[in-house]
């Protein structure tokens, strides 16, 4: 095992620069979460590492060696493609063993190896299929075989379960998140599923146009995000974002006023407010209120998720970037989403009056798209 | 049945006697040429045809093996077959995978003028090579027609490899990169495997395409003992008052014959989805 270190790293295809000058320590034993939109360059990052791509400029280092310019198979790194990329026309058996193979290491010794990791995975009575037997878990599977197997410096795994349907995907994260628990190897895991990302990763890195934009624990970029764009990525359902006002010791978004202790020294900013960050006023007395009318109800069971119109546009990354995208819906009102008890009296049409917690506001520059502290400094702290 | 459902029916019918019909001509004429070699004489050239003898004879066999050149003239076919098909399969697959691999400037153009290529008419470059040939003293020789073949066998293969190649996942060779191989490595041990299928179709078709050939065959290569196979066949209508027709459909079975035992040798080897199962559920 070994940590990972990429300094200044930029990868150019041409005019267009897909990684740009990023840096960034991966601790031996991490498991490190790059997550982003399509195309913001995190699957070129880890092809980097991989040595599958060329680095146009930086280092990138692993353990105490300089691998920058290595072979893919100098680097003693293993990979989990996102198409699994087993090979067809070898057995389960073989596609583990054939890492070690091509390492010449001894037949008994692959033997061993291939059969105490097909115990771990449950992959013992399917070592003879190829891999068109199989189903996709299986293929999966197979694949973080073939990379356990090799007991690499790291593991670098390109959206390994965006090919699963979803009820797999849920089991195979568990599974994903105990095998690191149980090896503890070093992990650089990409994916676009923010769930994925807060769910498994130590450290979760949010890639934007080839940028870093924030890198952390998962609970700090979900209650510090230091700019608009993470604030609307991570978080299920997305953090209401609309555009608002400072008036004296409360903040105007459309109809509403909420005092809040301290407000922000701008005068327009960007509110958002958690969906969980409201509640059924009958459940969370003592608390302001909102009255809202409810557009949507959504009842989950385990809770309710009420869809209400607030007179004011609404604002998103997007949005603030490339002037106004057309939605479905007229966009000049912006469509809050709360998350309420379960057992909440919400009727669509009828009204409903909202507890809101002010002190979970999260406010943004609208012009930068930074965030604006109103409390105490964000946490920056890496681990 | 419901008037809609009739017409269906109708309507598959009509696909079903059209496809028949296909099927009769295509066979029809290897049907005759068969039933032909076995007829004798009086058989074939009787007014009222017959489609099957009862009494069928070998001695249109053994005129055919039995007139001069018969087995030399099969031999150069064989040498000028195998040569052509194995030069030309080795380097189109290096191409190919140059092609489908690899960004290099100029691969568009090269990929166009390799199916260009194809597109022009073979009589007219008859004479051009000829004339080229003749410089070189290769008139006459079965190299000359070797490397006139491989003129329009080469990037037949380079196109259909390049093809096969396509749909190969390029992760595959990356998986085996990282997993520890060379170049090499992974050329021999995921690409060739995996290239199998392609590899036979594309030769089987190479070595039809070589093996009928006829026209260039027949005007670089005079000298009766240097002549392959189908030039050979072409003497049999050397006098148009005569010709001995239960010889000529006996030679052309035999003719046939290579062609049918390498695709029956091979043709098992052509299951095509062989990367069934690499990528994806």
């Amino acid at each position: 095992m070994a940590a990972i270190r990429l300094e200044q790293v930029t990868k150019a295809f041409g005019a267009v620069t897909a990684v740009d000058d990023v840096s960034l320590e991966i601790a031996d034993g991490e498991f490190l979460v790059l997550v982003g939109p399509s195309g913001c360059g995190k699957s070129t990052l880890l092809r980097m590492i991989a040595g599958l791509e060329d680095v146009t400029g930086g280092e990138v280092w692993i353990g105490d060696r300089e691998v920058t310019d290595f072979a893919p198979r100098s680097r003693d790194i293993a990979m989990v493609f996102q198409t699994y990329a087993l090979y067809p026309h070898m057995t389960v058996r073989q596609n583990m063993g054939y890492g070690l193979k091509a390492r010449r290491t001894p037949k008994p010794e692959i033997a061993r190896r291939v059969a105490e990791v097909g115990e771990l995975l449950g992959l013992t009575d399917l070592l003879e299929r190829r891999p068109a037997q199989l189903s996709g878990g299986q293929r999966q599977r197979v694949a973080m075989g073939r990379a356990i197997v090799r007991q690499p410096q790291a593991f670098l795994l390109d959206e390994p379960l965006s090919n699963l349907d979803a009820k797999l995907r849920v089991g195979m994260r568990a599974s994903l998140a105990q095998l690191h628990q149980r090896l503890g190897v070093t992990t650089v895991y990409v994916t676009h599923d923010q769930t994925e990302a807060m769910t498994l990763g130590q450290r979760v890195a949010v890639m934007r146009d080839g940028r870093i934009l924030q890198c952390d624990r998962p609970q700090v970029l979900y209650r510090h995000p230091n700019n608009l764009f993470i604030a609307a990525f991570i978080g299920s359902p997305a953090m209401n974002l609309v555009a608002g006002t400072v008036e004296g010791n409360g903040v105007r978004f459309g109809q509403y006023l909420v005092p809040v202790a301290t407000p922000p020294a701008l005068e327009h900013v960007v509110v958002g407010i958690r969906p969980e960050s409201f509640e059924d006023a009958a459940f969370a007395p003592g608390m302001p209120t909102i009255r809202a009318r409810v557009e949507v109800l959504e009842e989950l069971g385990s809770d309710a998720h009420v869809f209400f119109q607030v007179e004011a546009p609404p604002m998103t990354a997007e949005v603030l970037e490339t002037a106004s995208e057309e939605g479905l819906l007229p966009t000049d009102r912006a469509l809050f989403t709360a998350r309420v008890d379960a057992r909440t009296s919400a009727r669509v049409g009828a009204e409903l009056d909202l507890a809101v917690d002010p002190a979970s506001f999260h406010f943004f520059d609208p012009d930068s798209g930074a965030r604006l502290d109103t409390s105490a400094a964000p946490v920056l702290a890496a681990r | 049945m419901s008037a809609r459902r009739r017409g269906r029916r109708a309507r598959q019918a009509g696909w079903n006697v059209v496809g028949i019909a296909i099927f009769v001509v295509m066979v029809f004429p290897v049907f005759w040429m068969i039933s032909t070699a076995f007829k004798p004489n009086e058989q074939i050239i009787s007014v009222a045809p017959t489609w099957f003898s009862l009494h069928p004879t070998l001695q249109h066999f053994r005129d055919a093996i039995d007139k001069p050149y018969f087995w030399v003239d099969v031999k150069n076919s064989l040498i000028v077959v195998s040569v052509t098909v194995a030069i030309s399969i080795v380097l189109a697959f290096l191409a190919a995978i140059a092609l489908a691999r690899y960004g290099f400037g100029g691969r568009k153009l090269f990929i166009v003028l390799v199916i260009g290529i194809q597109m022009l008419p073979q009589a007219g470059l008859i004479i051009p090579l000829y004339v080229v040939l003749a410089d070189y003293h290769q008139v006459n020789t079965l190299t000359g027609l070797i490397v006139t073949y491989m003129t329009f066998v080469l990037p037949f293969c380079v196109w259909t490899l390049r093809g096969f190649l396509l749909g190969i996942p390029k992760e595959l060779e990356e998986a085996a990169m990282v997993d520890g191989s060379t170049r090499v490595g992974v050329f021999m041990k995921i690409l060739l495997p995996l290239m199998g299928p392609g590899l036979v179709a594309t030769s089987v078709f190479a070595f039809i395409t070589t093996w009928n050939e006829y026209i260039f065959a027949r005007v670089l290569l005079n000298d009766q003992s240097k002549q392959t196979v189908t030039v050979w066949l072409s003497y049999f209508l050397g006098s148009s008052r005569h010709t001995d027709w239960g010889a000529l459909m006996a030679a052309s079975t035999l003719t046939a014959i290579p062609v049918v035992v390498f695709f029956l040798l091979v043709q098992r080897r052509i299951a095509f989805g062989l990367t069934a199962g690499a990528v994806r559920g």
